[in-house]
């Protein structure tokens, strides 16, 4: 019997670099199939060629053995193949019904929207895969965890027999990820077949049936569950042994350098995000916040780095309050921030990368002198930023946006950390980033600890909150619902906590 | 996949390149080109619309004969527009030859006209392109010129006995000042409240408008005249003309480059020009620099609004020592397209003020002598603005390389974002 997928030698070419090269991947029916490779190791590019985004400048695609002319998603639903996103496509002010609809709408012979029979078929698929999802509610009133599952109802219901989930645990707790595979085993058990793009290597090992690992837009390996380990696949990854542990001394704080009390803050669309949360941040710790995304985290951060006003409570920084003080004058206590969205706060895209080395320091000594930009001195701290923090770049002048988003996160960190700082927010510092950055930051990140800095990290990937903070608060629902010392948490712990299934009594 | 787009793949990966081909690629990816080339794919347009709405082509006994007077009808409205322009050679050399000082101004004449048809262009057009620069649509610098006549005049004609080195620069000022409030008032409003300022300049549009009228029709009105037209200004406020007549070329121009200058050096060499730029390119990456974008968006629309009023100033001052209704030919409207065709680059801006200027001022001539309606600029002006903002059309037709990372230039916010 034919393969349900088959990909034979496709190539991608973007200028100056080789996306893809000749990747072969074969899905048999009824397996879920892990691609893995590091972030820009290709595996997007790859599931765009499949899925009609991009076209392949070399290759073919074969569904159950018939070649494959993709050139919109609309083809590719066509051949049954269908996919969901990292950031799901639906529409929060719809129902359920209306977004598995939505670009597939049955008529009554009236015309109009036959929402019923939508919704009975939805129901149905609810129930033959145990997906519980109810298709009379709105989405934005869904955990993201049902809405995950209304992406993959919108597949079913357009008949897919090939899934392809991109990083589909990334906005999960820990427990939505054990149901995301339950689901998974169901649909496989049911003949589809499952293409599961990750770069976790846990979840690769536990639930996947085939595990193909790419790097450098090549196949370089493919192996089962039962033949690899962690170590073995991480090497695969990265091409070199990698160290998977972050090693550092125990942490020696002195005195408090951020101190927050009881603060409540709303989000930008004036719901309570911050529900009274206290803590406190002392000079050469780490301090990591856990939570699944949304749980007040993004508020938090904005907060304290003067990007939105809080509606009551105390922020002191350094014995000085800076409950609502402007942006810049936090950074000039001698505050750096990390954004979470480094395209949309951090950088300026299609400025150069000197310009944005100064983002925050254009207008003082030696950089301007009174209004006039010292563009000879800048061009010069540039190029040896560029040195001391490795940003990979022809020059000084290239623009931002151009480079890869490891050296971009490179720029900001060289950024901020090259002034005098006593307290550090890194939010989300290693979001996309491949291996090599990942170790790059971590190691930065603790350096400036040992140095005595106060360091907020604020991530949504528990390994990396556990291996690099000291203590460790978890945040659910706007509320601190609970602080570990790092060396005694435990994932299962953390993870509860995050679910907001059992909350100790908060101390900071 | 298609053959064409392959290779035109294979063609961008970096292989030993010489000079040359580094020259050519560099060359083909450049957004000037495409510039470059949608003025000429905008000719070439005009071209093929005079040639099919001449009625002759269409009578020709044979193809052979229509073509040819379609040539000729294209030939002889560009020839008509270029000497409308720029001047006729054989008059230039005849009037040099006879040494008649008139007759050489004369024949000189269409090159001045053009520049003096360009100068309110450069002004209007950098006010756009600042707006556009700090991520504002200025659409009221109509308005604007129309406020910024309407102070300069008052001054020129009320402030008395002043010599020349103060009264111009005082009216010129006055022209600035009224255009600054005109674009201070939808600024304020937008930093403010986040009323979008295309909305609110709009309406200052229509107040100016009105409210000019209402000046021309009452206090400021010549009593000595049947139409509402104001009384002449001061000889002492007039801009200086530097030849004799007909040739109207005046300083006016030379405060314009000098304008463009300054807004160069303020947005590319200022530590006020790199908040402006930021807050235009990424607000959010501003704010959380600690840029103040309530302070940044008032006085970018301020300053639009001055430069559009010394483009009022500088038609009144300068070439009709009076106001009149209506007395701009919505340069305002016309400084959008200029600014997006300069890419919001005060030099740029100033290259296509004069492409605007020479193409407007020749126009006359070529509706005199080729019967051309007028009108065939603005179509012309529209092609050059569509292939500009689309860019994909000129690279697709010139098989141009798509530039690496696309430098926007100007970036607008969008209805009600941010």
């Amino acid at each position: 019997m034919d393969p349900v997928l088959e990909l034979r030698g496709i190539t991608k070419r973007f200028p100056g670099v080789l996306a893809n090269d000749h990747i072969d991947l074969t899905l048999e029916k009824g397996e879920i199939h892990a691609l893995l490779g590091e972030n820009g190791a290709g595996k997007t590019t790859l599931m765009n060629i499949l899925y009609g985004l991009y076209d392949p400048d070399e290759g073919e695609v074969f569904v159950k053995g018939n070649k494959l002319e993709v050139n919109s998603p609309s083809d590719a639903i066509a051949a049954g193949i269908g996919m969901v996103h990292q950031h799901f496509m639906l529409v929060p002010v719809f129902t359920v019904t209306e977004n598995v609809m939505l670009g597939y709408e049955n008529l009554q012979p009236n015309g109009l929207l036959d929402r019923q029979t939508a919704a009975a078929r939805i129901r149905e698929i609810s129930e033959q895969y145990h997906l519980e999802v109810d298709p009379d509610l709105y989405v934005k009133d869904l955990s993201v965890g049902a809405q995950q599952r209304v992406d993959i109802i919108k597949l079913l219901y357009r008949e897919a027999d090939i899934f392809i989930l991109d990083e589909p645990t990334a906005v999960l707790t820990p427990q939505e990820v054990d149901e995301l595979f339950t689901i998974m085993r169901k649909l496989v058990e049911k003949g589809k077949s499952i293409i599961f793009i990750t770069h976790k290597l846990r979840e690769v090992l536990e639930f996947a049936d085939q595990i193909t690992v790419i790097r450098g837009g090549k196949v370089v390996g493919s192996t089962t569950p039962q033949e690899a380990d962690q170590r073995l696949l991480a090497s695969m990854m990265v091409g070199r042994a990698v160290e998977l542990n972050v090693d550092k001394k125990p942490a020696d704080p002195k005195d408090a350098v951020l101190k927050v009390e009881n603060l409540v803050a709303l989000d930008d669309r004036d719901q309570l995000a911050i529900d009274g949360v206290s803590f406190e941040i002392r000079s050469g710790e780490i301090l990591g916040i856990a939570g699944v995304q949304g749980n007040g985290q993004t508020e938090l951060v904005r907060v304290l780095t003067g990007l939105a006003h809080p509606v009551d409570g105390e922020i002191t920084l350094l014995g000085e309050d800076i409950t609502g003080a402007s942006p810049r004058k936090i950074t000039e206590l001698g505050t750096a921030h990390i954004p979470e969205d480094r395209q949309r706060d951090g950088l300026v895209l299609n400025f150069p990368i000197v310009d944005n080395l100064v983002l925050n320091t254009y207008y003082i000594e030696p950089n301007a002198r009174g209004v006039l930009m010292q563009q000879d001195i800048l061009l010069k701290t540039a190029d040896d930023l560029i040195n001391k923090f490795d940003v990979r770049t022809p020059n000084s002048v290239t623009t931002v946006g151009s480079l890869s988003g490891g050296n971009q996160q490179k720029v900001i960190v060289a950024r901020e950390f090259s002034r005098p700082i006593k307290m550090l927010i890194a939010s989300q510092p290693t979001r996309g980033l491949d291996v090599g950055s990942i170790e790059y930051i971590h190691h930065r990140l603790i350096e400036k600890r040992d140095a005595g800095v106060a360091v907020l990290l604020v991530s949504t990937e528990l390994d990396e909150v556990m291996q690099l903070s000291d203590r460790i608060a978890v945040m659910f629902d706007g509320k601190i619902v609970g602080v570990l010392p790092a060396a005694e948490a435990t994932k299962e712990q953390i993870g509860l906590l995050m679910a907001g299934v059992v909350s100790t009594a908060a101390e900071a | 996949m298609s053959e064409e787009k392959m290779q035109k793949t294979k063609a961008k990966e970096p292989k030993k390149k010489d000079a040359g081909k580094v020259f050519l690629s560099e060359l083909s990816k450049s957004s000037t080109t495409v510039t470059i080339l949608a003025i000429i794919s905008g000719l070439i347009l005009g071209g093929l619309l005079v040639a099919l709405t001449t009625e002759e082509v269409y009578t020709a006994p044979s193809f052979g004969e229509g073509l040819k007077v379609a040539l000729q009808a294209v030939w002889k409205t560009y020839e008509a527009l270029f000497t409308g322009a720029i001047g006729t050679p054989s008059k230039i050399v005849a009037a040099l030859q006879s040494g008649d000082a008139e007759a050489i101004r004369r024949a000189f004449n269409p090159f001045f006209e053009s520049l003096v048809a360009s100068t309110p262009y450069i002004f209007a057009g950098l006010a756009v392109a600042l707006g556009f620069r700090v991520g504002l649509f200025n659409i009221g610098a109509e308005g604007q010129i129309f406020i910024g006549a309407l102070c300069a005049v008052t001054a020129g004609i009320y402030l008395k006995g002043l010599p020349h080195i103060i009264h111009v620069p005082l009216s010129m000022l006055a022209g600035a000042l009224g255009g600054a409030l005109w674009g201070f008032i939808p600024g304020i409003l937008k930093a403010k409240t986040g009323a979008h300022e295309v909305i609110n300049s709009i309406m200052m549009n229509y107040i100016a408008f009105r409210l000019s009228e209402f000046f021309l029709t009452g206090l400021l009105k010549d009593p000595d005249k049947f139409i509402p037209v104001s009384a002449k200004i001061e000889e002492s406020a007039m801009l200086t003309r530097f030849f004799a007549h007909p040739i109207r070329f005046h300083s006016g121009f030379f405060i314009a480059l000098l304008m463009a200058l300054l807004v160069y050096i303020l947005l590319f060499k200022t530590t006020w020009g790199f908040e402006l730029r930021t807050v235009g390119a990424n607000m959010n990456a501003a704010r959380y620099a600690g840029m103040n974008i309530v302070v940044n968006t008032v006085i970018a629309m301020s300053l639009s609004g001055a430069l559009a009023g010394m483009a009022g100033a500088n038609e009144v001052l300068g070439i009709n020592h009076n106001l009149a209704v209506a007395f701009s030919s919505g340069y305002g409207f016309d400084a959008i397209a200029l600014a997006l065709i300069g890419k919001s680059h005060p030099f740029g801006v100033i290259l296509a003020a004069l492409l605007f200027g020479f193409l407007r001022n020749g126009a006359v001539q070529m509706q005199l002598t080729a019967g051309i309606p007028i009108d065939i600029i603005s179509i012309l002006q529209a092609f050059i603005l569509a292939f500009i903002a689309a860019p994909a059309i000129i690279r697709t037709i010139y098989r141009l390389k798509e530039p690496d990372f696309e430098e926007a230039g100007v970036k607008l916010s969008g209805w009600g974002g941010n």
